[in-house]
């Protein structure tokens, strides 16, 4: 038994060392490699710029908050859609405080569906249903001064269907939406409408 | 416009029974590659990598061709094990000196470094560490995601090893651990993640040595993404049913599993070597329908956890509609996954062990949540993780064989070898190993202060948090109920222990098994022997696994989510 322990020791020390070095360093380094080659959009993070500044990714929610913007889901991540701290509330379906966050969130977006007011697994959902889509069509169009068949139009362009009818959910991806939306109004980077 | 779901929908269904239509597909072109490990043949990947596996046997003093008894096994399995957490745990707490840190994180504190370490040697990965807030790129990179590939090929050597004690006779060697955990690293794991890691980046999955980027969002706001080499962990994490994800939300983050399509791949991903391994198995035993058997009754088992589940979460929460917001229970998932692909995501995580989730299982239904509990409480022996579910379901069908021998009044016999009193009690004393931990711990918690600080809901889901925690790391699963604060030296030290007792005191009485069983010589099917593939048979294993996995939960599990559940529909809020 001790003999088969020293004899263990060698090809334990150095397979550990040769497969870190393989699966840990080799590995991720070749694939970064040909990612950044391959699909650089994709690799670097789905990222939208408009100029030369980041305006952030088609992938991770941003807290649309003034009137002229489509919102996203409320965000459980930090103080709310912060990518540092990505994470659901965690809340239990008994627990007081989600049942009463509920409870006063229907009072004041009455009708509201029920993805706009759930905190989504990681805080950074970047869609909405597009019904959640189509209850905000209202207010959109008033702030921004757009008849509302128009916006309800441009929701419709952006809405994605499951893949073959059965893979995933119909939704619409908020930031895209809000770019068009902007485009729509000649609208730029900074102004609030 | 679409209309919202409510209720379970054809379309759900439709996706469920595409997702295990595509497993009983993958069973036998998977397994013919594993195979071909099995019995240490060459692969067409050997012309390219076999210079590396030579080169590696050369330079650690290796004959791959010498085999070991299964003490000569074990003991080389653990060594390794040993030598890889060592390597992990000085990373870890050397983090704050390593290159690749642009932002300067610290060191893991000891208890966390610990518990971390082990949790990833073990095949668990349970995470009590947020992952963009604590973790380097080279952390992320060298000390966890060669756990990855290497705790997934432990696990696949010692169910070849199992295999072995069923295919042969009268000898005390089961294989080599150096040569079959190399073999499946190089021939297996490597070249399918590198493939699979492509493909997730082509679907939106980052891979960058970058690790912040600076945004201003339309309205003006400051936003700091943090990306990372993302898909290349992703990849391996769900293959080797690990489960560790690069993120605190784990696959529920949209640079984790960005569109619903990679979502589905992940979900297949996660069972692909599982199932190969069910028909590996029957190869290696010369009878392809024992394979078959065990992966119907895997799959009955898996079809009706994930009904369950769905049909819960679909249904959604009768206090939140009370409150006026009708639906399926939407907090804590996804847009893009929805209750179908979500309550499918939590089945199939914890019926294999990985332990990734697109949804936190915390803010699920009452019994949607028990069922994930439940399916690890089984001994993820419903297809399992990478060859720890498929020797963990032999072991249970031993205890069938035994118990129907008992009932027709011979010896047992399964696959040609006599199941003597030897192999059962080694099979029942790693089986009692999942109740023991598991209660013991969420008992010794639920009375210390300690343990009792853990809970962030109230009442029986507090309870919930705390079983299904010990429950996780026993089942080296790691997913969790996430609203337990974790990071405590008390849950560092506590479940550390259970992850680690989960892991080895089940693989060595394995190893042991196969080593007993080699020894015996082959016995022929008479007409007295219990047939082991019929519908009875398949029935009888499914019996079995609930009655002797399941049963002995039933206790806690009333105290938490059927307890829970009874609150709900009472109108009660804690």
């Amino acid at each position: 038994m001790f003999n088969d322990f020293i004899q263990a020791t060698r090809p334990a020390l150095v397979l550990t060392t040769a497969l870190f070095a393989l699966t840990g360093l080799a590995y991720p380094a070749a694939i970064t490699g040909v990612a950044q080659l391959a699909f650089p959009h994709q690799a670097n993070g789905s990222l939208i710029t408009r100029g030369d500044h980041v305006i952030g990714s088609e992938l991770i929610a941003q807290g649309f908050a003034g009137p002229g913007y489509f919102h996203p889901r409320p965000s459980a991540a930090g103080k709310g859609y912060d990518p540092t701290q990505s994470g659901g509330s965690n809340l239990g379906p008994t627990s007081k405080p989600l049942v009463d966050r509920v409870t006063a969130d229907v009072k004041a977006n009455p009708g509201a569906p029920v993805d706009l007011l759930t905190t989504s697994g990681s805080g950074l959902d970047p869609d909405i249903s597009p019904e959640a889509a189509e209850w905000q069509v209202g207010r959109v169009a008033l702030a921004r001064h757009l008849p509302e068949p128009k916006v309800v139009m441009l929701v419709e362009q952006n809405v994605e269907l499951p893949l073959f009818g059965i893979i995933g959910e119909p939704r619409v991806n908020v930031l895209k939406l809000n770019l068009a939306l902007d485009k729509l109004t000649g609208e730029g980077a900074h102004s609030t409408p | 416009m679409i209309s919202a779901a409510v209720g379970t929908s054809l379309v759900g269904w439709a996706m469920i029974l595409l997702f295990v239509g595509l497993c009983i597909a993958l069973a036998k072109p998977v397994g013919l590659w594993l195979f071909a490990l099995y019995e240490g043949r060459d692969t067409p990947l050997t012309r390219v990598l076999g210079p590396v596996e030579r080169g590696f046997y050369r330079l650690s003093g290796i004959d791959p061709a010498r085999e070991q008894t299964w003490r000569q096994y074990a003991l080389a399995m653990l060594m390794f094990q040993l030598a890889t957490a060592l390597v992990t745990y000085v990373l870890l707490r050397l983090q704050g000196v390593l290159p690749f840190n642009p932002r300067g994180l610290p060191g893991l504190s000891s208890d966390l470094a610990m518990n971390t370490t082990i949790s990833f040697v073990t095949n668990t990965n349970w995470q009590a560490y947020a992952g963009e807030g604590a973790l380097s790129n080279l952390s992320q990179m060298l000390a966890l995601v060669p756990h990855n590939f290497l705790s997934a090929a432990t696990g696949i050597a010692v169910a070849f090893a199992l295999f072995r004690g069923f295919a042969r006779r009268q000898t005390q060697y089961i294989g080599n651990f150096w040569a079959d955990m190399t073999r499946v690293t190089l021939y297996l794991l490597l070249p399918c993640a590198v493939v699979y890691a492509l493909v997730l980046v082509a679907g939106g999955v980052p891979q960058t040595f970058a690790s912040t980027i600076d945004a201003t969002t339309l309205e003006g706001a400051h936003q700091t993404l943090v990306v990372g080499p993302i898909a290349s962990q992703e990849a391996i994490k769900m293959l080797g049913t690990n489960g560790g994800g690069f993120f605190n939300a784990n696959s529920a983050h949209p640079f984790e599993n960005p569109t619903a399509l990679v979502n589905f791949l992940q979900m297949l991903s996660i069972f692909a070597i599982g199932v190969g391994l069910t028909w590996c198995f029957g190869k290696a035993v010369g009878d392809t329908r024992q394979g078959w058997a065990v992966l119907a009754a895997m799959l009955i088992l898996f079809s009706a956890g994930a009904a369950v589940v769905y049909w819960a979460e679909a249904n959604g929460n009768p206090l939140l509609h009370h409150a006026g917001l009708a639906g399926a229970n939407m907090e804590g998932k996804e847009v893009r996954f929805g209750a179908a692909a979500s309550a499918l995501f939590a089945a199939v995580t914890t019926a294999a062990s990985c332990g990734a989730v697109n949804a936190m299982h915390d803010s699920f239904t009452p019994l949607g949540g028990m069922i994930p509990m439940f399916n690890i409480e089984l001994g993820e022996v419903v297809v399992g993780g990478v060859g720890s579910g498929i020797y963990g379901f032999l072991l249970f069908a031993l205890l069938a064989v035994f118990i129907a021998g008992l009932m027709v009044g011979r010896t047992p016999e399964y696959v040609g070898k006599k199941i003597e009193s030897r192999e059962v009690k080694l099979a029942v004393l790693a089986i009692v190993v999942l109740p023991l931990c598991i209660l013991g711990g969420t008992a010794l918690s639920s009375v210390l202060a300690d343990g009792l600080a853990g809970p962030a809901n109230k009442g029986p889901h507090g309870f919930s948090e705390i079983l299904y925690a010990f429950t996780s790391a026993t089942g080296n699963n790691g997913s969790a109920f996430g609203g337990l604060s974790a990071n405590t030296p008390y849950y560092n030290g506590a479940l550390a222990v259970a992850m680690w007792i989960g892991r080895f005191f089940v693989m060595v009485p394995v190893l042991a098994i196969a080593g007993s069983l080699a020894q015996k010589k082959y016995t022929p099917e008479s007409a007295g022997s219990f047939p082991t593939t019929g519908p009875l048979w398949i029935g009888l294993l499914v019996a079995i696994v609930l009655i002797v996995g399941g049963l002995t939960f039933l206790p806690a599990l009333a105290l938490g989510p059927i307890a829970e559940h009874m609150a709900m529909l009472a109108g009660s809020t804690f």
